[in-house]
């Protein structure tokens, strides 16, 4: 027995010195790999570009498909650069006569706008079995079936794979799928007001798979009229009105290129029942591609072995070239061969893999905060000495997103145009204590927010002139929020003395509706409670699941609830809109959750969002935010600020909120990884040791008094 | 003005129930027999004086009340405030008005975390805030801190030692008037363990129970013992506050499924046949659900029942409180099959006694069988599963809130505690205090209804006797 | 025997059909395919079409149970209840709401679950029954009487700080295994070692003593006594006589518990990040994922109606006094 124990640690031993650390979470030959190592906490549920449409998706997506734009990497403002195409285009404007008009023109003069794209030359797609032929120029796998089928679990089972180059007709291919009666693109609605014809194609197209429901619906037989193909690498984009957020999304992956022998292959029979599909297995020309797809475990993307190269980008703002950003500027991309995510739902294991080195980057979580930063006298964010000695680095951005408490508008106590209501919600904007908030709970990474436009975007107005002036007073250089009795005398005014109803004389009892559950909450809630008691306000959370919180919303009979918005392109018209009457959640199930509705500020949004960025673009946001600072149907909340920390090892890290194809610009140093993750995760093997020795000396004495009596002969 | 809560309403339902069955167990000799034995136990006593903590603590939170407000209305009438207290509360007010802006240690006289602080001189500096109550009234708790704290806590000690020997002088001298003997007589008896049940054991156990509590009630008028939370709520506020979710979910869930089990139980046994053979079919069905989800779905389907009737649940509480009754509900639902097996068994072989031959000979009416005779003798199997089941639920309720489908998120448990301090284990330096404080208090609870248990079955199962 | 199988096999049927309507009753109340469509469809401009165009392609725009309009048969097979209930009884899972086949999912994770559950088991018994010997073999003394309070003591600890503290103690003070994650292969067994542990270590206390308490009971026995009086050594007695028949309530117990190693642990694996069976499972209720969670109860009662079978024929294997009929 003993020698079997000796055998096994030894045994243990052994694998334990040749995969580096005991407690490396990676196989052995992978660690010293020109491998980029990071986490994902949820598992994708769409990678078909035209249906994606989050964040943790597009980690994926960006870097496997290429839409025609991209943001400039380095440069802010986020400035759109030419990705596949060679120019960023300019619309063309035709007017009802089909007469090209100037750019100025009013907009009611132009009944039609065109976007020409010109895409580059030799970009090849990504090695795929849909491309596969044989010897006779046929495609290998187009004619599948189940026995074909019988020996494939995955799509790495195929074993032909071929390319193509990519043509104008895949990004046609692509914008038509958008109808396509089986696939669900969240932009489809949204675009079926711009895109000239979509949403008769639509139509048309749930006709013809009427027809023929078991056969392949093969888009390039039906013309939408909207786009067009040029020549191979030239294509228009037909828009029936001015909408110069267009190019944005351009930028957008629902604008990225699909091949048809991509949908041919993945739609044959049995494919399907082999969870073999496009929204599982993508297909791009990206400069990686997805090699593994297991997000019960891990996501591995792989260098496309056929990607068209890129190079650094050369140029960036002032502060890029002092911190060593442009080091690599001209040099051909990607730099790292192969990344894998790994799943961590769990915050604590996935930050202590971070320290020990097993993951390259990391957020902070609120509960880690205090161990990684730490705040200079002067109020500065720094890493801790611990975080020091270890290389780690840190990096901040205010990001393009709002958090904000919304008050139901078509409710009858919160709600509505009457003063009262007006008055109470401004008492409650100034009670609840944002800063407060971003302190406790966000460890002071956030920005109070002044109106609904974070800072980043344009429209945005820092310093005095921006303050929102009903909460806010301005003082010692500061935004200070108003102290306390001025919501207490608002709520006098309101008609609510102490928190009561001057009428009825019974406390005023308001609803927060959340579908919030999990650690953590319960704390959040008994701080908004403590709020609202600070105006003699009691606050009932109703904290429910998630699909009844969003029948609530739908229906309007939430009351107060909580909710965010993440800029889809830094544009202010993806902020006001959420506030535009005609997108009300109640009744035109849009995006405007407060359902908040004021005639001056629909005309004004009307007009300003079709204007170009400048100062009388900036005048009519000015008076938009004035509108809605004074109706107050959002507490505004606040930006938070994006703190993350990557090892000494990880190069080029620079935040951009908007590019999601950030991948091909890292650069990863293996070898100074591999020595500090061996330096880290030294085992301790002593309490082992010592729990054994115990529980033997424990054992011993009883065994050796057992034995004496055992032989012990009765006499 | 009162309010009273369903699971309030239950609750006492529960220990008039207890009550009862004292009353009628007193006169019954094969009832008192086992729980004389059970008495005989040193350690089953302390754990009942620690239990019996635990409920009066838990009774008291179970006295529920709107608090009036400070001014009438126009008319003069008093008005009451929306929010809903008990008794508890107001024992533990300063507990639960004192609450922090955020984290900070046992006994700490400082937060936990920097924060940028303005001096009077309006430059700011970056360091450890005092805090609003914890040492709030030293003036250098660097190094008054300590003595403080040591001070405090031996005068709780001798304040624990005082009240101690006071009740073992009252108790001294009850017993020597009862016993008719003198003082220093009983005295010794006590010592030597002679008394017909182990006072000795229980006077301990209550001394030392007096003396943390008086070392507490010395501390946490000026310190947060348990140290406070992300929002700065005590945390020992917290943890008392999260013992009637406890008992609750210990014993509702097992009155709750008692009356179907007993009453299956004891029909599928003594009529076999069809009837046995659906009630038999009822719980295989039910017993093959995994448990886990049956709660997950059931406690969805009230969230849509309370989204639906969202009017007539007005306060955070009721609805809490709903929630712990419907989980009570499920879990009972999920576990009364055990019971109901066991008591088929033992009635199928009942059923073929003599006496329950002779009164269905004689023509006695089923009913009246069964709850005569059958009923009385299967009542320690009931009595061990009850006692059993207890500490198991409490632990139950830990893992539920850990997957979202415990009680309600807003309610005080011991598992809501723990879920959200998992977190906080990532912190460094760990914030350890709250993990620590619901371990504490769920320990005890549990350890004392086990070694209560173990006694109680070994009272009331002769065939493990002197086994154990 | 075969036919007592068979027999058993027609009762389940009864009980699969009544866990179905459960189970679909209870989801279906709570979740309505607009519901469901929603949460698939994200949050981010949601159209009324889009929910729609998804409940046709799933199938989820049928009646619920009757179809007044279809012909014949298809009254009742053209449901909703039908088309996603009775199918599982041929394990035709179908597809989960986010498009993904369930059968594929379930025996892709069915290999974690076990390789956390089965060592669980093994090294379970081990040392439970060790334990159980040893304190039974030692009754009476110190080693006992501290063996049982040890016992009490850690049953009346919740498992969830014996995860907490594994995790923080072996993994992030000590470095000796990874703090969570999953491998496959060889590289699995690096992964296992700190769940199975905990796993170990939580059910320590109840097993113990649940085993001593066994032994013990067969120790009073008349025949053990029998035996000692014939002068044979104590360990002898305990070896041959008294831990060979205490098996048989052991064995019998272990068999019931055989299938649900399948099914995994709903905690230890979302704590570790385990991709088995359980994490499925809590993902499933999470994203309120009617089908897979529908298609786990099911899995659920067929593996506990196949660990009761076993049960009685291993009885009659292991206790030739036991007849079936």
């Amino acid at each position: 027995m003993p020698n079997i124990i000796a055998t096994l640690f030894f045994c243990i031993f052994i694998s334990g010195c040749d995969s580096a650390a005991w407690n490396n979470p990676y196989s052995a030959e992978e660690v010293k790999q020109n491998v980029y190592y990071d986490s994902f906490s949820e598992r994708p549920k769409h990678l078909d570009p035209v249906s994606s449409y989050s964040a943790n998706e597009y980690v994926f997506l960006g870097q496997i498909y290429e839409p025609p734009l991209q943001y400039h990497f380095l440069k802010r403002p986020y400035e759109l650069i030419p990705l596949t195409a060679t120019s960023v285009p300019d619309p063309i404007y035709y007017d009802e006569q089909g007469l090209l008009i100037e750019r100025s023109a009013r907009e009611e003069d132009i009944a039609k706008v065109v976007y020409r794209i010109n895409l580059k030359k030799n970009i090849l797609f990504q090695p795929h079995p849909a491309f596969a032929k044989d010897a006779n120029n046929q495609y290998v796998y187009h004619d599948l079936d189940e026995e074909k089928l019988s020996n494939i679990y995955q799509l790495s089972d195929f074993n032909l794979v071929g390319t193509r180059q990519l043509t104008a007709h895949d990004y046609v291919y692509q914008i038509k799928r958008m109808a396509h009666p089986k696939v669900h693109s969240p932009i489809a609605g949204l675009m079926a007001k711009y895109i000239l014809g979509l949403s008769e194609y639509a139509k048309l197209l749930s006709e013809a798979l009427e027809e023929n429901p078991h056969d392949f619906l093969d888009l390039r037989k039906y013309d939408l009229p909207g786009v067009k193909v040029i020549d191979e690498h030239i294509f228009e984009i037909t828009l029936t009105q001015k909408y110069p957020q267009f190019r944005y999304w351009l930028s957008m992956y629902f604008f990225s290129p699909m091949p048809w022998e991509a949908d041919y292959f993945y739609s044959q029979p049995g494919m399907n029942d082999k969870n073999i599909t496009l929204d599982w297995y993508p297909i791009g020309t990206g400069a990686f591609m997805l090699k593994e797809n297991n997000p019960n475990r891990r996501m591995v993307l792989e260098r496309n072995p056929n990607f068209h190269g890129e190079a650094y980008p050369t140029d960036g703002d002032a502060e890029d070239y002092a911190a060593g950003l442009l080091e690599d500027a001209g040099k051909p991309m990607p730099f790292i061969d192969k990344a894998i995510y790994s799943l961590e739902k769990e915050s604590i294991p996935a930050w202590n893999k971070f320290l020990q080195g097993y993951y390259d980057t990391s957020g902070i979580v609120s509960d880690s905060f205090d161990q990684a930063i730490t705040f200079s006298a002067a109020g500065e964010a720094e890493l801790t000495d611990e975080m020091k000695e270890k290389d780690i680095r840190l990096k901040t951005a205010v990001t393009t997103s709002s958090y904000y408490m919304g008050f139901n508008m078509v409710d009858d106590v919160v709600g509505g145009d009457s003063d009262r209501a007006r008055l109470l919600r401004r008492a409650i904007s100034i009670a609840v204590d944002y800063e407060e908030f971003i302190s406790i709970f966000a460890n002071g990474r956030g920005e109070s927010a002044q109106g609904p436009i974070p800072p980043g975007i344009f429209g945005h107005v820092p310093g005095e002139a921006g303050i929102n002036h009903y909460v806010y007073d301005w003082q010692n250089n500061k935004a200070i929020r108003k102290p306390i009795e001025i919501a207490k005398e608002l709520m006098t005014k309101a008609g609510y003395p102490n928190g009561r109803d001057e009428t009825t004389g019974k406390p005023l009892t308001l609803n927060l509706d959340t579908p919030a559950a999990g650690p953590g909450t319960k704390a959040r809630f008994d701080w908004l409670r403590k709020q609202f008691a600070k105006i003699g306000i009691n606050l009932v959370v109703r904290a429910t699941d998630y699909n009844r919180f969003q029948e609530k919303m739908r229906k309007g009979t939430a009351q107060i609830f909580q909710w965010g918005w993440n800029a889809d392109y830094p544009d202010p018209e993806n902020f006001f809109f959420l506030l535009y009457g005609i997108n009300a959640k109640v009744g035109h199930n849009g995006e405007n959750a407060a359902n908040y509705q004021n005639d001056e500020y629909d005309e004004l949004f009307n007009q300003m969002k079709s204007m170009e960025n400048g100062e009388a673009r900036q005048a009519v946001i000015n008076d938009m935010v004035e509108i809605v600072r004074r109706d107050a149907p959002w507490l505004w909340g606040f930006h938070p600020v994006g703190f993350s920390l990557h090892h000494g090892w990880y190069k080029n890290s620079k935040p951009n909120l908007m590019a999601n194809n950030t991948l091909k610009y890292k650069r990863i140093d293996p070898e100074s990884r591999y020595e500090k993750q061996q330096q880290w995760n030294q085992a301790v093997w002593w309490p082992v040791v010592v729990i054994i020795l115990i529980l033997i000396f424990v054992i011993l004495p009883a065994a050796i008094s057992y034995r004496r009596n055992e032989t012990r002969s009765i006499s | 003005m009162p309010v009273i809560f369903i699971t309030d309403a239950f609750i006492f339902l529960l220990l008039a129930m207890v009550i009862g069955f004292v009353f009628y167990a007193r006169r019954h000799e094969h009832l008192r027999a086992p729980w004389r034995e059970v008495a005989k136990r040193p350690l089953a006593m302390s754990a009942a004086v620690v239990l019996l903590v635990y409920i009066v603590i838990g009774l008291l939170d179970s006295l529920h009340f709107h608090p009036a407000l400070d001014e009438p209305d126009n008319q003069g009438n008093t008005v009451y405030s929306t929010e809903i207290n008990s008794v508890l509360d107001l024992l533990l007010n300063d507990l639960r008005q004192n609450t922090e802006r955020t984290y900070s240690a046992p006994l700490a006289a400082h937060a936990f975390a920097k924060e940028i602080i303005e001096q009077e001189d309006g430059t700011q500096v970056r360091d450890y805030p005092r805090l609003l109550y914890g040492g709030a009234y030293l003036n250098n708790p660097e190094t008054e801190r300590v003595p403080d704290i040591l001070l405090r806590s031996f005068i709780g000690i001798l304040m624990g030692v005082f009240i101690g020997s006071i009740l073992l002088l009252l108790f001294v001298w009850l017993q020597a008037k009862r016993m008719q003997l003198n003082a220093r007589n009983i005295f010794q008896r006590l010592i030597k363990d002679e008394l017909d049940v182990p006072w000795y054991a229980i006077l301990l156990t209550v001394s030392v129970l007096l003396i943390i509590f008086s070392i507490i009630f010395q501390l946490s008028g000026h310190y947060h013992v348990f140290g406070t939370d992300k929002v700065g709520q005590d945390i020992l506020y917290q943890a008392v506050k999260s013992i009637r979710t406890g008992l609750v979910i210990g014993t509702l869930t097992t009155l709750v499924m008692l009356p179907f089990a007993i009453m299956m139980g004891l029909m599928a046994g003594y009529f076999r046949g069809w009837i046995d053979d659906v009630i038999q079919y009822l719980y295989t069905t039910l017993n093959s659900i995994p448990g886990v989800l049956l709660i997950a779905a059931s406690i969805l389907l009230l969230q849509v029942y309370i989204g639906k009737h969202e009017a007539e649940f007005t306060s955070l509480e009721q609805r809490a409180d709903l929630r712990l009754l419907f989980l009570c509900i499920i879990l009972g639902i999920t576990s009364w099959t055990g019971l109901c097996r066991l008591l088929r068994a033992e009635t199928l072989k009942l059923r073929e006694v003599d006496y329950v031959q002779a009164a269905k000979a004689f023509g006695v009416g089923n009913f009246k069988i069964m709850m005569r005779h059958l009923l009385p003798n299967v009542m320690h199997i009931v009595m061990i599963s009850i006692v059993l089941d207890f500490s198991g639920l409490v632990l139950a309720e830990a893992v539920l809130s850990y997957i979202n489908i415990g009680v309600d998120p807003s309610m005080h448990s011991w598992g809501n505690m723990i879920n959200g301090a998992r977190l906080e284990m990532a912190r460094d330096p760990v914030v350890w205090w709250s993990l620590a404080a619901s371990f504490i208090f769920m320990f005890l609870l549990v350890l004392a209804a086990n070694l209560f248990s173990d006694a109680v079955r070994d009272a009331f199962d002769p065939r493990l006797r002197g086994i154990d | 025997m075969i036919s007592y199988i068979l027999r058993r096999i027609l009762y389940a049927v009864p009980i699969l059909i009544g866990v179905n309507v459960i189970t679909f009753m209870l989801f279906f109340v709570v979740n309505t395919p607009d519901d469901m469509a929603r949460m698939q469809l994200g949050m981010k401009r949601v159209t009324d079409e889009a929910i729609l165009k998804w409940k046709e392609e799933r199938g989820y725009n049928k009646p619920v149970v009757w179809n007044s309009e279809a012909q014949s048969f298809e009254k009742i097979t053209n449901t909703i209840f039908f088309e996603n209930s009775i199918k599982l009884f041929v394990f035709d899972f179908g597809r989960s709401d986010n498009g993904r086949d369930i059968s594929y999912d379930i025996s892709q994770r069915m290999w974690p679950s076990l390789a956390i559950t089965v060592p669980s088991l093994l090294l379970g018994l081990f040392s439970y029954i060790s334990f159980g010997l040893i304190l039974a073999f030692f009754r009476g003394t110190y080693v006992d009487v501290s063996g049982v309070i040890l016992c009490v003591i850690m049953m009346s600890i919740s498992g969830l700080f014996y995860i907490i503290g594994g995790q923080y103690l072996i993994g992030k003070t000590l470095h000796l295994v990874p703090i969570s994650g999953y491998d496959t292969g060889w590289e699995a067994i690096k992964f296992t070692i700190l769940p199975v542990v905990v796993g170990l270590v939580g059910g320590i206390g109840a097993s113990t003593r649940w085993y001593r308490t066994l032994f013990l009971e067969e120790m009073n026995k008349d025949y053990v006594r029998t035996a000692r009086a014939k002068g044979l050594s104590e360990t002898r007695v305990l070896y041959q006589h008294v831990f060979m028949n205490g098996l048989i309530p052991i064995l019998t117990g272990v068999v019931v518990l055989l299938p649900t190693l399948f099914i995994g642990s709903l905690i230890i694996e979302s704590f570790f990040a385990i991709p088995g069976l359980g994490s499925y499972t809590i993902d499933a209720i999470n994203a309120q994922d009617f089908a897979i969670v529908r298609s786990m109860v099911f899995l659920g009662s067929v593996l506990y109606i196949i660990g009761l079978i076993l049960t009685d024929i291993s009885y009659t294997l292991v206790d030739p006094r036991v007849r079936l009929n």
